[in-house]
Formats: C-alpha cells, sequence, structure tokens
C-alpha cells in the first residue's frame, strides 16, 4: 500500500489534510489527504465501508472532522453546516431526493428562487419556464417538457435534473453520491452524458462516487481508490486500467485484513 | 462511449421500453384525469341537481337554492383552510371548535363598548392565535397536528362553554355590518366564492402556495431547498383558524344568533370531506380549493336534496361515508397511476 501525497496544486478547489473521523470505537475515515482540481472530474471508488459516504458527508457539511484541515480554494474552510458549505459553491446531489414530485420541472428548478412579477406577488411562470427550458437544453437534459411534474419522469431524468438545478443554483462544487445507482444502462448514459457536458462547459468541479470501474474510467479525469480510512491510490484515469483498479481492490482482500468494516 | 457502457452496466436493463408512445399516452391520461379530477365532481353534482329536480320539483327554486347556498358556504370557507394544511401535509380538527368561539369573542369586545367591527377583528386575531399554537405544537414540539388539534378542540370547546355558561346570545344589530357579514341572503356565498378564489390563486400562482406543496410533498426536499417549512406550516395553520373564524362570525351574522353549540366536529368533518372527494391527498402535496369547494357543493345537494325527498339523515350519513371511500379509493389510485408515469 502505497500512501499518496498529492502534489502542491494551487488550482484546487478542495484539499484535505488527513482528515479523522471516528463514530465510538470505530474509525471511519483514518487519514483522508485528496484533492479537487478546479474544473475535473474525480472519481472516487472503495470498497462498502472504507470512507466514501462520510468523506462526503464531512465536504457537504453535514459532519464536522476528528482531526484535520480542509481547504476550499486554497483557504482553510470550517464547513460547519450544510448551509455554511452551499454558500462556498459546494452542494451534494443525492439521488431523487431532492425534488417535489407533485411540482413541474421548471418549479422544482426554481424552488425557493422562484421569480415573480414585480410588483406584484405573483409567479412569474413563463420566464421561469423560458429560463429552465434554455438551462436544461444548455446542458443537454432531455425531457418532454419543462411544465411535466416531475413525479412523470424516470429515475434518470429526476437524477438531470437535481443536478441541473444544483448547477444553476451556483454550485461550484458538485459531490455526487453514486449518482447511476439503481438506474438501467440507458438512464445511467443519461447522467454520464450530462457530466460530460458539465465539464465541457468547465464551470463546475465534481467528485462522483461509483461503484463501477468502467464507468469511472469512462468519465472521470483522476481517479481516487479509498480503503480502510484512507486514499491509496491517486492516478489519472488516462493512465490506470480496469485491471489495474480490480487488481488493488483484489490485494486488499487477499492481505485477508481482519480490519472491521465501518459503516459506509 | 455508449458502446461499453452499455455491455458494462452494472445492472440489467430493468427500465421500461424506450420512449414509447405506450408511456406518453399513459402520462398524458394521467394529467387529463388529474386535470378533470375537478371537472368530474363538477359533472357529478349536475347530476345530483337533474336528479333531485327530477325527483322534487321543488329543488331549484329561488328558494332552495338559498338553503343551498346555506348548507355551502360556512363549509366552503372552512374547507378552503383545511386544504392548504392538508396540502402542506397537516390537519386541524380544531376548526370546528373556532367556528364557534370566534363570534362569541366578538360578542363579548362589542359588550364590552366597542363596535362590531372591533370585535370580528379581534375575534378573527383569536383564530389566528388558535392556529398558531396549533403549529407551534405541531412544528416545534413535534406533536402529530391530528393529535394537537384534538387537545385545541376540545380546550376550545370548554372555552365556548365557559364564556357563554352554555346559552346562546343574539348577535347585535348594527345594520351595515350585519348587512355586509350575513344578514343580506346572499353576503355569506359572496364571501365563500371570494374566499375560495383568493386562496386558490394564493395556492396557484404565489411562492406561497408553491412551497406548500413542496412542503406536503417532500419535506426534506423542500427544507433542503431553503424552503422554511415551518413557517409554511404554522402559516397555514393560521389561515385555517382565521377561515373557521370568519366562517363562524358570517354564520352567527345569517342567523342572528350564536350558539355555543354551533359547528363541532359535524362542519370540520363537512369541510375535510368535501376537501377529500375533492381531490386533496391527506398525505400531502396534492389538491385544490376549487376541488373542495365542488366536493363540498356535491355534499351540500346531497344533503339538501335529501332533506327535500324527505330520506333521513342516517341515509345520508351511509352515502357520506360511501362517497369518501370511493374518494379515497380514486386518490390511492392516482397516486399509484403516478407512480407508474415514471417507472
Amino acid at each position: 500500500m502505497t500512501e499518496v501525497t498529492p502534489p502542491v496544486e494551487i488550482q484546487d478547489v478542495i484539499r484535505t489534510k488527513h482528515l479523522v473521523k471516528r463514530f465510538g470505537a470505530v474509525t471511519a475515515l483514518r487519514d483522508v489527504s485528496m484533492h479537487l482540481v478546479r474544473g475535473e472530474v474525480l472519481g472516487l471508488v472503495g470498497d462498502n465501508g472504507a470512507g466514501k459516504s462520510t468523506l462526503i458527508k464531512i465536504l457537504t457539511g453535514f459532519m464536522q472532522p476528528d482531526g484535520g484541515e480542509i481547504f476550499v480554494n486554497g483557504e482553510e474552510a470550517k464547513l460547519r453546516s450544510v448551509s455554511y458549505a452551499r454558500s462556498l459553491g459546494i452542494e451534494t446531489v443525492y439521488q431523487d431526493l431532492a425534488l417535489v414530485n407533485e411540482l413541474s420541472v421548471y418549479h422544482n428548478m426554481f424552488l425557493n428562487r422562484e421569480l415573480l412579477r414585480f410588483p406584484l406577488p405573483f409567479l412569474d411562470n413563463r420566464k421561469m419556464r423560458e429560463q429552465a427550458r434554455d438551462h436544461l437544453m444548455k446542458m443537454g437534459v432531455n425531457i418532454p417538457s419543462v411544465e411535466v411534474e416531475v413525479a412523470r419522469l424516470s429515475g434518470g431524468q429526476r437524477q438531470a435534473i437535481a443536478i441541473a438545478r444544483a448547477v444553476y443554483t451556483d454550485a461550484k462544487i458538485l459531490l455526487l453520491d453514486e449518482p447511476l445507482a439503481a438506474m438501467g444502462a440507458k438512464e445511467g448514459v443519461l447522467i454520464l452524458e450530462l457530466i460530460h457536458n458539465l465539464k465541457a462547459m468547465g464551470e463546475v468541479s465534481m467528485v462522483m462516487i461509483a461503484h463501477n470501474y468502467s464507468q469511472v474510467l469512462e468519465t472521470c479525469d483522476r481517479v481516487n481508490l479509498l480503503q480502510h480510512g484512507a486514499i491509496t491510490f491517486d492516478k489519472p484515469a488516462a493512465e490506470t486500467s480496469l485491471d489495474e483498479l480490480n487488481e488493488l481492490v483484489m490485494r486488499e482482500y487477499r492481505a485477508g485484513t481482519t480490519k472491521t468494516p465501518t459503516k459506509s | 462511449m455508449s458502446e461499453t457502457m452499455l455491455s458494462d452496466a452494472p445492472r440489467p436493463e430493468t427500465e421500461r421500453p424506450p420512449e414509447s408512445a405506450g408511456k406518453s399516452f399513459w402520462s398524458r391520461l394521467g394529467r387529463i384525469f388529474l386535470r378533470q379530477r375537478e371537472a368530474s365532481i363538477l359533472v357529478v353534482a349536475i347530476l345530483l341537481v337533474i336528479y333531485f329536480q327530477i325527483s322534487s320539483s321543488n329543488f331549484l327554486t329561488p328558494f332552495n337554492i338559498l338553503t343551498l347556498f346555506e348548507f355551502i358556504s360556512a363549509t366552503a370557507i372552512i374547507a378552503a383552510g383545511e386544504v392548504m394544511l392538508l396540502i402542506c401535509g397537516e390537519i386541524d380538527i380544531s376548526v370546528g371548535q373556532v367556528f364557534a368561539l370566534a363570534p362569541f369573542i366578538m360578542y363579548l369586545v362589542n359588550q364590552a363598548g366597542f363596535s362590531l367591527w372591533v370585535g370580528i377583528i379581534v375575534g378573527l386575531l383569536f383564530s389566528s392565535v388558535v392556529g398558531l399554537v396549533n403549529g407551534i405544537f405541531t412544528v416545534w414540539f413535534k406533536i402529530p397536528s391530528l393529535i394537537t388539534t384534538l387537545g385545541t378542540l376540545f380546550l376550545l370547546n370548554g372555552i365556548t362553554l365557559t364564556l357563554s355558561m352554555g346559552e346562546p346570545v343574539l348577535v347585535p344589530s348594527e345594520g351595515l355590518v350585519n348587512q355586509v357579514m350575513g344578514v343580506n341572503p346572499y353576503s355569506e356565498i359572496l364571501w365563500a366564492i371570494g374566499v375560495v378564489v383568493v386562496v386558490q390563486v394564493i395556492l396557484s400562482f404565489t411562492r406561497w402556495g408553491k412551497h406548500t406543496v413542496a412542503t406536503g410533498g417532500n419535506l426534506h426536499g423542500a427544507s433542503e431547498a431553503g424552503v422554511n417549512v415551518s413557517r409554511i406550516k404554522m402559516g397555514n395553520f393560521m389561515l385555517a383558524s382565521v377561515l373557521a373564524g370568519l366562517a363562524g362570525i358570517l354564520e352567527a351574522f345569517r342567523i342572528t344568533s350564536i350558539s355555543p353549540l354551533a359547528g363541532g366536529t359535524t362542519i370540520m368533518f363537512a369541510a375535510v370531506a368535501g376537501a377529500v372527494i375533492g381531490g386533496t391527498a391527506l398525505s400531502g402535496g396534492i389538491g385544490t380549493v376549487v376541488g373542495a369547494l365542488l366536493g363540498v357543493v356535491a355534499l351540500s345537494i346531497l344533503n339538501d336534496g335529501f332533506t327535500l325527498l324527505g330520506v333521513s339523515a342516517y341515509t345520508y350519513d351511509m352515502i357520506l361515508g360511501v362517497a369518501i371511500l370511493i374518494a379515497m379509493m380514486l386518490n390511492v389510485r392516482l397516486r399509484i397511476w403516478r407512480e407508474a408515469g415514471r417507472q
């Protein structure tokens, strides 16, 4: 196992140094030093219980680490709450949870940021519809109409809208927690295309947790492997392969490690 | 990218066949059905009118239509507030007791030497405080609203009986106030229509309305998006109480006396039943004020028609029960169809 010290990089939007997180006797994160370069897509892989979700929860301000430091855009930041992390442009998109099924696509896109017909307190539905349509088109999200209720869309479409909304609310750092879980292949392609488009637009940086290595290699610029609460592998996707990743994980099993897997 | 992607996908393709006519057909049908939810109740109401007119030629007489308006008005005003609460995922079963107490507050303020207008305003303010208390117990102390308002139901009933000493009183007469608030035979139904229009506009065309739907549809998601769900719930509790108080005051002016036994659970259940028959889901997120009005209208026609035909009130209750069951079954089916629209 090689501990990786990432190279110094001014373009880092997120950098963590020696993050530690314990739950009672269980150590979820032992020593996590990772970084996210502006505009890149970082794939975060690792076994269940390796600490991926804990890391995401810390970066999104939901949990506070027991040790270590976090830098956002080069400045040390205490991510004390979800809303504070959001104010720094960090947004987590959880599958399916964020949207209101009973509202239309554009009302979801504008939830809590509705446009009004000033000075009247009424919604400017036309403007919201047009802007939502433009925005989704720009991002390459294809849905039948922005006027349909979200309940009528597929899981992939809803995930795409949740991501599009996060970007629309000025999120600069997107944390995607298993964006492809519980999704058919076609749906998965939809999301991966959206991630490609976002990358091409170059306005956001993304951390993507995924289980499928080939999807990660295909979509991400760089791959980090998290094992037992530490980053053990950090390479550009172009310089690694499915075989190498599988081998690393298999080695962990063969070593017959006795460490108790922690909660994911 | 797609070729390898497809073959390496972790899970087999279990989704429905490609963007097909099937899906859009179902979603279109679903939309039509949803839109026509109000229309179908309107049709039921019209069929009932035709039936009762044929069975008893007294149905469509000016006198009976006024009677019908009396059945509808107060219940529809209460239902308008109740719908907003139901949509945001809560319920208030104490509205019938606010209905009874608010006119007594008005009366007492008037007896203390203030004008009736002041009395009305104090009565409504008092109602809003009841709503606020309901909201605080539900939102802050996390007591289910059914239980909170069960508590206030008894509390308010006790206060009403104490203040009135169990005796009805006469509404003082000040002329214009009495005309505006209910002595004029059309004033109460005009109030009801006005309230329904205003609340429907709030629901459909304002942030408050969208946030109410969001709160009831996805509480967690709405608060994640920054919607102040506590404020939405408290505000709707207050709205429901104020409208119940208004309905009680209007009813008092119309019948010119204030009874400590007015309203109660009967009018509350009528309002909730009207809302449910009108397409409101008790689980939150779905419903319209116009639908609730039509639900109340349909129930009132049934009630009034049966009275004309001399059918016993017991039969009416049985039919009301069946109507609620059918309406709820439709709501559940709708939910399932909505889910089916996406998977």
